[in-house]
Formats: C-alpha cells, structure tokens, sequence
C-alpha cells in the first residue's frame, strides 16, 4: 500500500518535473525570439509571460478561454485512462456547439409547430424561460457529443475497427455535416455564421465580473467571465471521482490496463469501451456549449471548419499527465500562454510562436511521464 | 469521354501524396512505432520544399530543380523523425505524444518562419512542372489520355515508390527483419537483430517518404499556406484501411482520391449535378466510404502486434 506520504511525494514529483518541462519550453521559445529579433524578444517574451496576469480582467479572460480546452482537454484525458485514444473530441466539441447554439437561438422565440400536426391543436411552443433553457442546452450539447462519441466507440467494441481512423472520419464527417446544417437552419447570412445567441441564452456571471474587472475612466472594464469555468472545474473533479474512487470507474480502466485481464474478471469489455467514448464525447460536448454561451457574442462559422479546441485538448490533456486535476491547471496555463502570445505582434513576432512552445512542453512531456512512473516505482519498491 | 481522363488525371493528384506517406507510415508502424506523426512531417516537408523553390527558382529551372526540392522536403521529415524516434525508441516514451507534439510544431513552425521572412502566411513558387503530355506515351489511345497527359514526374515517382516498397518489404532480409521487429521484437532480439537499428529505419523511412508527400501535394496547388488540410491523417487513415500492406494500400488511395475527386468537381459532372444532391454530401462521401468499408473489412485485420510498444528486454 502507498502511504500518505507516498503519495504527497508522487505528486510533488509530478509538479516538479511539469515545471522543468515548461521552463525548458519557454526557454527554447526565447531562444527563437532571440534569434528572429534580438533587440525585440525580451519585450515579447514578457509580454507573454505577464500579459495574462496584468489585470484582473486579463485573468478572467484567461479563465474564460481556459473553459472549453480544460473540457477537451478532459474527454482526452478519460478516454487515455481507459486505454482509447479520442482524437475525435473536434467533431464532439462542434456537435455540442451547435446543439448548444440551436437550442439557445430557436427556443428564445416562439416555435410554429407544422401544419401536419395541427390535429392536437398545438400551434406553436412558446419561449423557453432562460433558466431552462441555458440547462437543455448544456443537456443537448452532452447528449450530441455523446452519440457522436458512440460511432467510434461502437465501431471499435463490435467491428474491431481503431478508434483513431473511425475518429479521424467522423470528424471530418461533423465538419460538413455541421455546415450544411447551419446552412439549412439558423444561419446568418453576411458573416455566414450561425445566428448570434440572445443575451439571455448565455450562461450567468453570478457576480464573477465584480472580480474579474479593470479601471477604465470612471467606470471599469469587465471579463466576460462566467459560471463555465466553475462547470469546467466540477466536471474534473467528477471526471477524478469516477475514474478513482467508483467501481465503475475502476472498471473502466482496468479494460484499459488490460482487455483479457478485464474480460477474465467478467468485466463487460465491449459495453466498457462504448459507455467511455459516450462519456468523453459528453464530455467534449460540453466543451463546445460553454464556449459559444460565454457572452461575448462569439457564434459558429458555417464554412466546413475543424475545431481547434478539439486539439489543442490533446495538448492540455498530456501537459496536465493525464489526471483530471491536473487538466485544469494545464488548461489554465495554455490558454495563459495563448492570450499573451497573442500580444506579440506588435514587436514583429506571429503569435504561432506559442505554439511552437507549447508543442515543445508536450513533446518533452513524453519523457515526464516515464522518468515519473520509473521514479515513482523505486518509492514504491523501496518502501515495500 | 474527356470527363472521365480529367477524373482519372485529378485522382491522381490525390492518390499519389497518400499512397507515398501512407507507405512511409506502413515501414514505421512494421517496425513497431506508432506514427501518428504524418501530418506534421508532410507539412514540413512541404514548407521545406516549397521554401526551397521560392529561394531558388527561376523562370529557366526545369524539373532538375524539383527533384532537389524533393529531396530538401525528404531530408526535412528525416529530421523531425529523428526526434520522433528519438523519444519513442532511445527514452520509450509514448509515441502518441510526441507524435503530436510534431503535428503541432511543423505548422506553427512553418507559418512562424513563413512570416517572418515574407511577412505573409503563404509562400509562393512558379508551378512550372505540369506535363502536358509525356513524350511517345502520351499519344497512345486511352492509355495515353489516362495515364500520361496532364501529369507529374511525381506521378511515376509515386509509383517507383510503391514497387520499391514492396519489393523491400517483403523480398529482402531488410523487409523480414524490419517486420519481425513490429510483430516480436523479442524474438527478433534473440537471433541477433538490432531492434532499435531497425525501429530507426523504419522511422527515418517514414520520416523520408512524409516529408517528400508533403512536397508532391503542394506542386498542383502552387503555394503552400501553412497546412496540408490533414492529409497526413487521411495517410494514416489510408494506412489502417489498407491493412499496413502494400498492395491494399496503393487499394485504399486510389478508392479514396476517386470520392475526394469527385467531391471536389462533381458540380462539373452533368450526371452528378442533376442529382441535386448538396455539395456537403459529396464532401462527406469519402469519409463515410471509408468507415462503411472498414465496419465490413476489419474484423480480421490486424495491426502489427507489436506497434505503440516501446522494446522491453526483460519482457515477454
């Protein structure tokens, strides 16, 4: 058995070596500044570094835009601890974004019911109060990346087939089939994107702006930070609950560990595999509700897109080592990362730069995780 | 009749990048290293390449040039499959992540040091490579119109490529040894086998053959803006759909780029216009194609046994 102190241990080596990974990162991003432009980099990288921490607001926004990576980055993260690899979070992420946008659009106003069902007297549905609404579409946006996430999953259970190709298909598959919907239901035309939501279908800020906020003139300048992130932060603490502390969970990831192992103990693999990729498609779908019903009016492109979310989850997923908690705080950091680095172009730099630097955290991210198991194995021995 | 040689002739235009990075996976993932990596080594090889002409073109360079190009781009995925390998074979780290972390590098590379020296996100060359018609050949009747107007030196390369692959596969000890390493490196181990030498191949093989796909998409378009719309992942996808073999690979493209060519031109095909069905469902035909096929053919196919296993020793 660990100990306490085992385990106090095991985490601190796990945050250790984040840190040295990051410092390593950003590192190798400054020495790509310096030798694009010397004289600018230190003002740059900076920038990066303090931009997001500068005011209360900036903190608030990093928060907001942490949001829906944080849940991408969660569906990738229970799909990881149950032995799947879910690439298709994207496909996940915009199907829940558009339910969510659907929902929020077309239940604001009244709906005429078609004439073919004029017999029952039921003309037209009125409005959906705002409350109920905000929760059928968080509900809708988890009940459709749930069924997209069952294509691969069902596909992998019962026809053998690698999650990974399956996912690849179906997101290209929800990238046009989300356009063409769009095309067909709630677009608008000029910036050819989905209807912008009504305020009241955006989720409440229950009070975050009186923190998250700057001095501007006489008044101040608020983040559009909302109740997502605290949603974002319940589902994580559910995601480490389930995973850890339930038999489900344990079963789950004991398919992962082992398939034949699994099957022998009687564990249903094939049930397993599908409820997980429905989870983490909910999961994702989530990811996409909270996104587009943050209040800044941000709506869905009609064109044929992938969701970068859908990635940059796989990014936040390894960054965090795969453990539900630890996701929030990588997801916290990229998003950091990505609202200073976007402040860069000013002094001659593309903001891909913090790309680049994330991409190094994670490439060196794949040593952490072993040179973290092995270490955590020799406390484990030696103790014993 | 001039419809049907102008999809044979666009086909290939799709056929061929995949065919050549989904080979290039083919060796990586035998010798037993997952090389979900594709895309990132495509697009750098295409950033390379398409840097090199645009540095060195000039009105008067010919196909000479493009070969050098080729070359540049396959030197470029060598590379980054050096550090792909490095992780995956030397430390055993998981070959997913740094799989990604190269799939997120290559782009962001490519646009960052894009616009800094053009101070734009697409980088130009003169197209200067289309072949009419190929001498002789060319003017042979149906064949000539199918396989040998409206080309590039690509095209045949593409195909040299896809025999040499096989040939070296499964016809020379290079091939055997390679293979038995993806399926049980242990034993391969045990007769004397250098594991790692030949899990390095494999990898320097894909990384080779990604870079040089990811040039010979890029020709036909004339510039490259930073991406190559994921077909480093249909190449993987290509890959697990030809069931890691030659043969049903070069299958797998060709089925592939026919849908992706008609998607893209059926609004100048009478027949399929008049259908009126929406653009979107053309788009989306070969994707659903693809995972219709895989539900009815995968059950027996098995990827090598080995793959995504960093070479334990001690293990069984």
């Amino acid at each position: 058995m660990r100990t306490f102190i085992q385990r106090r241990q095991a985490g601190i080596l796990s945050l250790l070596s984040t840190l040295i990974v990051i410092i390593a990162g950003l590192t190798i991003g400054f020495i790509v500044l310096l030798i694009s432009d010397s004289e600018q980099a230190w003002t740059a990288f900076w920038t990066i570094l303090s931009f997001g921490l500068r005011t209360m607001r900036n903190v608030g926004d990093v928060l907001l835009s942490a949001t829906p990576i944080i849940l991408t980055g969660l569906s990738v993260t229970f799909a990881f601890k149950t032995g799947l690899f879910n690439i298709g979070a994207a496909g996940q992420f915009a199907f829940g974004g558009f339910v969510a946008i659907y929902i929020g659009v077309v239940g604001a106003d009244y709906i005429i019911m078609p004439a073919w069902i004029s017999w029952t007297g039921l003309e037209a549905i009125p409005p959906i109060a705002p409350p109920l609404r905000i929760i059928l579409s968080i509900v809708g946006a988890a009940l459709a990346g749930a069924l997209w996430g069952a294509i691969p999953g069902l596909l992998k259970a019962y026809r053998n087939v690698h999650e990974v190709i399956t996912s690849i298909m179906t997101n290209y598959i929800a990238m046009y089939l989300i356009s063409w919907i769009i095309q067909n239901t709630i677009i608008d035309i000029a910036p050819f994107t989905t209807q912008s939501l009504p305020a009241d279908s955006n989720l409440p800020t229950m009070g975050l702006e009186y923190i998250f906020r700057e001095p501007l003139g006489a008044g101040f300048r608020t983040s559009n930070v909302n109740i997502g992130i605290l949603i974002a932060v319940a589902i994580a603490i559910l995601v480490y609950i389930i995973l850890n502390r339930t038999t489900f969970g344990y079963e789950l990831k004991a398919c992962g560990y082992n398939k034949d192992a699994a099957k022998y103990a009687g564990i249903n693999q094939n049930k397993n595999i599908v409820r997980s990729m429905m989870i983490c498609g909910a999961i994702a779908g989530i990811g996409g509700a909270l996104n587009f019903m943050n209040g800044t009016g941000l709506s869905m492109t009609a064109s044929p897109a992938l969701a970068a979310e859908g990635f940059i989850g796989i990014s936040v997923a390894f960054l965090g080592l795969t453990n539900p908690i630890g996701v929030i705080f990588s997801g916290v950091f990229v998003s950091y990362l990505f609202l200073g680095g976007a402040r860069i172009q000013p002094f001659g730099f593309s903001l891909e730069l913090v790309e680049i630097v994330i991409s190094v955290i994670i490439y060196f991210c794949a040593f952490v995780l072993l040179v973290k198991t092995n270490i955590g194995k020799l406390i484990f021995r030696r103790k014993d | 009749m001039s419809m049907f040689y102008f999809i044979a002739q666009s086909t290939m235009f799709f056929m061929i990048p995949l065919l050549i990075v989904a080979l290039g996976g083919m060796f990586s993932e035998r010798s037993g290293v997952v090389n979900i990596a594709l895309e990132g080594k495509m697009v750098m090889g295409a950033f390379a390449g398409v840097m090199f002409l645009n540095i060195f073109q000039t009105p008067y360079t010919s196909h000479g040039i493009l070969l050098v190009a080729l070359l540049v781009a396959m030197v470029t995925g060598m590379m980054l499959a050096i550090l792909h390998a490095f992780a995956s074979i030397n430390l055993k780290a998981n070959q997913v992540i740094s799989g990604i972390a190269i799939n997120m590098f290559a782009p962001a590379f490519a646009i960052y040091v894009a616009m800094f020296y053009l101070d734009a996100q697409h980088i130009p060359f003169l197209n200067q490579f289309r072949i009419d018609s190929v001498p002789i050949l060319g003017s042979i009747p149906f064949l000539g119109p199918l396989l040998f107007q409206n080309t590039y030196i690509t095209t045949f390369l593409g195909y040299l490529i896809f025999g040499a692959s096989a040939f070296v596969l499964y016809k020379t000890k290079f091939g055997l040894r390679l293979r038995s390493c993806g399926e049980h490196p242990q034993a391969a181990d045990s007769v004397g086998i250098s594991v790692a030498k030949m899990r390095y191949a494999g990898v320097l093989i894909s990384g080779a053959l990604a870079g040089m796909g990811g040039m010979i998409w890029a020709i036909p378009i004339g510039r490259f803006g930073g991406d190559v719309q994921g077909y480093g992942f249909l190449a993987l996808a290509v890959l697990i759909f030809g069931a890691w073999r030659p043969k049903r690979i070069l299958f797998a493209a060709l089925f592939f780029a026919i849908l992706q060519t008609i998607a893209v031109s059926f609004s100048a095909i009478p027949f399929l216009f008049n259908l009126g069905i929406p653009g979107a469902f053309y788009s989306m035909m070969p994707y659903v194609a693809t995972l219709i096929l895989l539900i009815f053919t995968s059950k027996n196919t098995q990827a090598p046994r080995a793959v995504g296993q960093p070479y334990d020793k001690g293990g069984r």
